[in-house]
Order: structure tokens, then C-alpha cells, then sequence
């Protein structure tokens, strides 16, 4: 596959030389290319074909993940006319991210939900969400007693409440379930997937015991003016129908050093996210001064995601 | 194989299966033009799954795997059980089988082409399956038990494509086939068809996610529903084989078979009952789905009358093979193959799919049941099938037939 800059007349070229219509026909109908005739533009034509074609994001070299990318950006401006930048940047030495949950703090506003839902461009068509609160009642400890669809004023009494999302198992078995490779572990501990290299055949769903994955059964919609225009490859681009996905820890902030936008929502500072090998963080201090627990351990995936009481 | 250059060569040979394939009489072309229509229902669905989505059918985040997989499963089941056939017929020489060893392993191609349909349809991004091919894609071997699936169904087609084929085709040729050429793949082939099976069972049964699957019992009832299932629909095959064409099978056959499907089924229902004792003996938290299934949970029952049903006709369909009160007379044994077959689809399928996915590891409860686009696809996959059997079996009985004639 070449490697320069989009230029119309090349794209062409290379469409009548090669192109099948039937294979990139299904390919821009895969990428779930809607309105403007099957097609589009015979240059959104000839990127969905190169697009079809592309690697394992983690066999790509440096420069085929910029062609990506532009590709990527470029299509987004022929379809969507918005400009998106899609970033790669990869893991740091010496960071493993961590989350802690406080249950005391929680008073189930669910702001960090919304939060979620526009960071990381979810399907509003769906509704689907990362983060799921649950109202429990006391003497309950797992979230599968307690009520996922609570519709009133919070906080209620005798109740408290507990967030659960993707918890970035350390041995995680949706990873080892996937048939393709298309989901993995990063070196600094978050599991993404190339949304691109799924086939959509939902067996790493099946695996997680922690209900972490979100499938996209239809085409997802957003409203354009909503679409968050700062991506991360591996995070919050833009999916299309028969994708998987899930939480990322917002890999396209926190790998810039931000914080995931549900730490930042939080109204009750419930929530706490950090580096696990820096000893001066604040995760490092609510592991070894608080009482500290994950949901199934028996399962042993070693979930990076802890929950505390004050 | 040699190919020589005799009127009967490669060539002829295709321009007669198909020459054989076209002819028939009105009700053959009838019943042809029938499984057309069945597939053509099928593609109606696929298109309008394809436009839509997954979300055309009722499969959600919480059941993300419906019917399309749990017949998938039931049809691995079917496949395995050639080796019912293969097993007497080609090791302990028993000749009543070895008359309709290839009539199992026609059985064993279509339900094998099924399977791969149904999981082809069930992928969300079914123009992206390439990424799983060795070599272009990549294959997560050995970790995922999926890959394993996949490469042990595809090596099964292999070996039951290719085995009955050159013998076929060296029958054709009017000579006796070679034994080395294709004994050794006949012993393969056997080790393979309880390995498509296991695997498919490990594929639920590896997964600690899912207590209801997560059950080491599960391979061995697998195996066991499998060669109670698969038997019976061979013997409804040879049965249709019987009264519609001149290849005539033998009573004693029927018997041997129901004998093997009984035994089946009888193991089959004594490790359900063990699973059932496990589940309400001293119900725990991981009996949940054994509720759902049973009895229903927060009002969501669908399940509840299929699973009664199921076990019901399971027990009459294996009570009425096993005392066999009415000596062989195929209108009372079909009917009793045909109960079995429809309990162990159901007690397979999705009685063993949906309740492993509800409640879901965040304890929601809800029903399913499949969508219409869901049943067309269904159907039209089947006719697939029995499309596949039938053109594939109409050639294969005519040179049989021919060179039992010859040998006479
Ligand atoms: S919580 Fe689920 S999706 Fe997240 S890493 Fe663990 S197994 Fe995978
Ligand atoms: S749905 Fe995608 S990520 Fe999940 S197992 Fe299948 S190919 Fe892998």
C-alpha cells in the first residue's frame, strides 16, 4: 500500500487501476458510510478501499499509523465535513493507571456518566454507556444486588452507590477469548481494541465477568456539533455498527497526562485515577491507607480497579 | 489418486454429478425448487440484517449470543456423530453400516456448512472475516478457543469432504479404493469428530465469566446429546433415502442405530439430572440461570415452556426408542427420532445459550427470543444445509448403487 499525502488525482489513479467495485463497494458499506449514494466521492471510494485493506494496528509501522490516521481524518472531513484529530501516542515508561473507587463518596448523580457518553463519542442512538451507578442497600457488597436503573432524587437513604465500568483486568479473559487479536492489554495496563481489526463476534463479551464491553448492534449516531474532535485511535474515534468496544480510561487524555473525564465530573470526588508505580500518588495512598476491595477475586483477573470506604 | 485417461475421468465425472444433480422426476424438482425458496428467505434476511445491523435481530448487550449460535452448537453436535458410523463401519468391518457410512458423512458436510454459516451471519462485520485467516489475518492460536473452533470444523469438512469423495470417485471408476490412500485419515477423522465436539464445549465451558457454563460436565454431555441427536437425524435421512429412492436400506440398520441412540440419549439424561440435582439441591447464587431456565426469574420466562417441552419429549422420544413397542415400524420409530431431535435442539440450543448470558455478571434479567430476520436467516441457513446433503447425496447413492450392481 503507498504511503504519501492524500491527493485527489492519486486516489483516482489508483481506484482504476485496481478497484473492484464489488470489494470496495463493500467496503464503504461496511465502514458504514451513509447518504450521498453508496459511494460518496470517488475519493472517500478509494480510502475506504485502502482502509479495508490495513493492518493489525499493532503490526503497523509508524508511518503506515500516520496513512491511517489521515486517511481517517480525511474521510471524516468528505462525510462528516468536521475536522478530527485522531492522535497514536503510545504508552510511557514506568506508568500503570489505577482506579479506586469511593463508596462512601458516591451519591449517584451519575455525572460521570454523561461525562462519559460525550468524551468518548458513545451511541446516543443506544443510549449505551461505559459507567453504570447502582443503588444498593446496605449489607449489600456486589453490585449484581443492587438496582443498575434507579430513576429518582439522590442520594436516597439507606442507600449508597457503586460505579462499575471496564476495571482493566491485569490478567484479563476477554483478552485471551478474542479469535483475531483484535483486543489487548497495554503496557501501561489499559485494555483497547482495534476497532478497526474486530469482527464483531462478541465472544470477549461472553468473557468478562465484570459485564465491561459494549457491542454496537446498530450504526451509532451523534449529533454533529457533540462529536468530541480529540481522538485517540485505540480510544474514543468514532466507531461504526458491529464493533466492539469499552472503557479505556480515556486513553486519548489520560496518555496526555489528563485525567479520564469521569475522575474529572465527579461532583463528590468519588473517584481517584493514577499512576500505580508512582509511589506519591494518590492511588498509591488509598491503596496502603485505606480499606481497599475488587469484586470477584475468585475469578483471578486482578481488576486494576479497587473500591474503598472511608 | 490416479486419474486415468479412461471415459471416466475427473472431468466426466463432475459432468455426470451434475448431469444426475439436474435430472429427477416432478417431486425431486419440486423439492428442489422448495430449498431454493427456503435459502432465498434467507438471503431476504441477511440483506435487511446487513443494511441494519445486529440490531435487526433481538440479541442486546446482555444476550449478546442468541440463535444463531445455540444451532450452531446443536449442528457441531450433528457432525460429530458420523463417527457413529465411521467408527463400525471402517474399524470393526461391519457391513450393514458400511452401506450407509456415506449417507453419515454427507450429513456430517451439511451440518458442518450450517455451522459455518450460522457463525458467518452472526458476526457483526462479516466482510472483515478474513482477519481470521492464517497468514493475511490474525489467528489468536492457541489462546482463544474460538480459534480452535475454527480451525478444527474447517479440518473436519476437510476430512469428511475428501475421504467419501475419493472413495466415491474410485467407485465411480469402477475400482476398489485404495486402503492406504485413505485409512489412516478414516482413524484422524474419528480422534477429530470428539475433538470438534469437545472444543465447541470448552469454547462455554472455559469461560469462569459464566458459571452456568463453566461446568466440566459439559463436554461429556456434548458428546453424549450429540451421538443421541446425530444418529437420529442420519436415520430420518436414510429413511427419506429409503422410500424415495432405489438405494435400499435394510431394517437391520434402523436397529442398530436406535441402539446406539439410546444408549446416547439414556447417558445424556442421567448427566442433565446430575446437573439439575447440582443446580436445586442447595440452590447458590451461580444457580441463577438454572432458574431463569426452569422457572423463570423476575417474570421473565420465556424459557420456562421450551426447556418443560424439551425435557418432556426428550424422555418419551428416548422411553419409546428404548422399549420400541412396535417392532421397527418406521410410523412410530420416526416419530419418536423426531421428538428426541426436537428436545436435544432445544435443551442445546437455547437452553444452553441464553441462560449462560442471564443474568448478566451485573445480575440484569431479561427475556429473549429470536427476531424474525433471526428466523428467516434460520431457514434459510437449513435449506442451505439440506441443499448441500441432497446434491451432494444423489450423485454418491447412484455410484454406489451402480457398483454394488457391478459387483454382483
Ligand atoms: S473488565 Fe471485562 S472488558 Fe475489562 S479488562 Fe476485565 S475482562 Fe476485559
Ligand atoms: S468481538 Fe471483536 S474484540 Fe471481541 S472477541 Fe470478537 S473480534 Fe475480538
Amino acid at each position: 500500500m503507498d504511503s504519501e499525502k492524500p491527493k485527489k488525482m492519486n486516489r483516482r489513479a489508483f481506484l482504476k487501476g485496481t478497484a473492484s467495485a464489488a470489494i470496495a463497494g463493500g467496503a464503504a458499506v461496511t465502514t458504514g458510510c451513509k447518504g450521498k449514494g453508496l459511494l460518496g466521492s470517488s475519493e472517500a471510494f478509494a480510502l475506504e478501499f485502502q482502509e479495508y485493506f490495513k493492518k493489525h494496528y499493532r503490526l503497523m509501522t509508524q508511518a503506515e499509523r500516520e496513512n491511517t490516521v489521515s486517511r481517517l481524518e480525511r474521510l471524516a472531513r468528505l462525510r462528516q465535513h468536521i475536522d478530527l484529530d485522531i492522535d497514536t501516542t503510545g504508552p510511557s515508561d514506568a506508568v500503570l493507571y489505577g482506579y479506586a473507587f469511593n463508596v462512601t463518596r458516591c451519591e449517584g448523580f451519575m455525572e460521570c456518566v454523561q461525562a462519559c457518553v460525550k468524551e468518548n463519542n458513545l451511541d446516543r442512538k443506544s443510549n449505551t454507556q461505559y459507567i453504570r451507578i447502582f443503588e444498593m442497600e446496605h449489607g449489600q457488597m456486589s453490585p449484581d444486588q443492587g438496582d443498575g436503573k434507579y430513576f429518582h432524587m439522590v442520594p436516597r437513604q439507606g442507600h449508597f452507590y457503586m460505579g462499575v465500568q471496564c476495571f482493566q483486568c491485569d490478567n484479563p479473559p476477554c483478552v485471551k477469548a478474542c479469535p483475531t487479536k483484535a483486543t489487548w492489554k497495554e503496557p501501561d495496563g489499559i485494555v483497547v481494541v482495534d476497532y478497526d481489526w474486530c469482527i464483531g463476534c462478541r465472544y470477549c463479551m461472553a468473557a468478562c465477568p465484570y459485564w465491561g464491553r459494549r457491542f454496537n448492534w446498530n450504526q451509532p449516531e451523534i449529533p454533529e456539533a457533540e462529536i468530541t474532535r480529540k481522538q485517540h485511535y485505540l480510544g474514543n474515534r468514532q466507531r461504526v455498527r458491529g464493533m466492539m468496544e469499552k472503557c479505556t480510561f480515556c486513553i486519548q487524555r489520560t496518555r496526555k497526562g489528563k485525567l479520564p473525564a469521569c475522575v474529572d465530573a465527579c461532583p463528590t470526588g468519588a473517584r481517584v485515577f493514577g499512576n500505580l508505580l508512582d509511589p506519591d500518588s494518590e492511588i498509591r495512598f488509598v491503596l496502603e491507607n485505606k480499606k481497599v476491595y475488587r469484586l470477584k477475586e475468585d475469578l483471578g483477573t486482578e481488576p486494576k480497579f479497587w473500591y474503598f470506604i472511608d | 489418486m490416479k486419474k486415468e485417461t479412461t471415459p471416466k475421468n475427473l472431468i466426466s465425472f463432475i459432468k455426470d454429478t451434475l448431469l444426475w444433480n439436474l435430472s429427477g422426476s416432478i417431486g425431486y424438482q419440486i423439492y428442489l425448487c422448495i430449498l431454493v425458496c427456503l435459502m432465498l428467505t434467507g438471503v431476504y434476511g441477511y440483506v435487511i440484517q446487513f443494511k441494519l445491523g445486529l440490531s435487526a435481530t433481538n440479541m442486546s448487550n446482555i444476550v449478546s449470543w442468541g440463535f444463531y449460535i445455540s444451532n450452531f452448537t446443536f449442528l457441531v453436535g450433528v457432525a460429530a456423530a458420523a463417527v457413529m458410523l465411521i467408527l463400525p463401519s471402517y474399524i470393526f468391518n461391519d457391513k450393514d453400516l458400511h452401506k450407509v457410512v456415506i449417507i453419515g458423512e454427507v450429513v456430517a458436510v451439511g451440518s458442518l456448512v450450517m455451522c459455518m454459516t450460522f457463525v458467518f451471519v452472526d458476526l457483526g462485520r462479516p466482510l472483515q472475516f478474513w482477519h481470521l485467516v492464517p497468514g493475511i489475518g490474525q489467528l489468536n492460536f492457541p489462546s482463544s478457543l474460538l480459534s480452535w473452533d475454527i480451525l478444527v470444523l474447517n479440518g473436519y469438512l476437510a476430512l469428511n469432504a475428501l475421504i467419501p469423495a475419493y472413495i466415491v470417485f474410485c467407485h465411480y471408476q469402477g475400482k476398489e479404493p485404495v486402503g492406504k490412500y485413505y485409512k489412516p485419515f478414516i482413524f484422524i477423522s474419528i480422534g477429530w469428530a470428539v475433538a470438534i465436539h469437545m472444543v465447541t464445549a470448552f469454547l462455554y465451558q472455559g469461560l469462569p465469566a459464566r458459571p452456568f457454563w463453566n461446568n466440566p460436565l459439559m463436554g461429556p454431555r456434548f458428546l453424549a446429546s450429540a451421538f443421541a441427536a446425530g444418529p437420529a437425524i442420519i436415520s430420518l435421512v436414510l429413511h427419506v433415502v429409503n422410500s424415495t429412492t432405489d438405494y435400499k436400506i435394510d431394517n437391520k440398520i434402523f436397529n442398530k442405530l436406535r441402539i446406539i441412540i439410546v444408549s446416547a440419549a439414556v447417558i445424556n439424561l442421567l448427566m442433565l439430572f446430575s446437573e439439575i440435582f447440582k443446580e436445586f439441591y442447595f440452590p447458590t447464587h451461580h444457580s441463577q440461570s438454572a432458574i431463569y431456565l426452569f422457572f423463570g426469574l423476575e417474570g421473565h420466562n420465556s424459557l420456562v415452556p421450551w426447556i418443560w417441552t424439551a425435557i418432556s419429549i426428550n424422555v418419551l422420544g428416548t422411553l419409546m426408542l428404548a422399549f420400541n413397542p412396535f417392532r421397527e415400524r418406521q410410523v412410530f420409530l420416526m416419530p419418536a427420532l423426531v421428538l428426541l431431535i426436537v428436545g436435544i435442539w432445544i435443551e442445546k440450543g437455547i437452553g444452553l445459550i441464553v441462560p449462560g448470558l442471564v443474568p448478566s455478571p451485573m445480575g440484569e434479567i431479561i427475556s429473549y427470543s429470536p427476531s424474525n430476520v433471526e428466523l428467516f436467516i434460520t431457514i434459510g441457513v437449513v435449506g442451505l444445509g439440506m441443499f448441500v446433503v441432497t446434491i451432494l447425496l444423489k450423485p454418491a447413492l447412484i455410484i454406489e448403487k451402480r457398483y454394488e450392481d457391478m459387483d454382483i
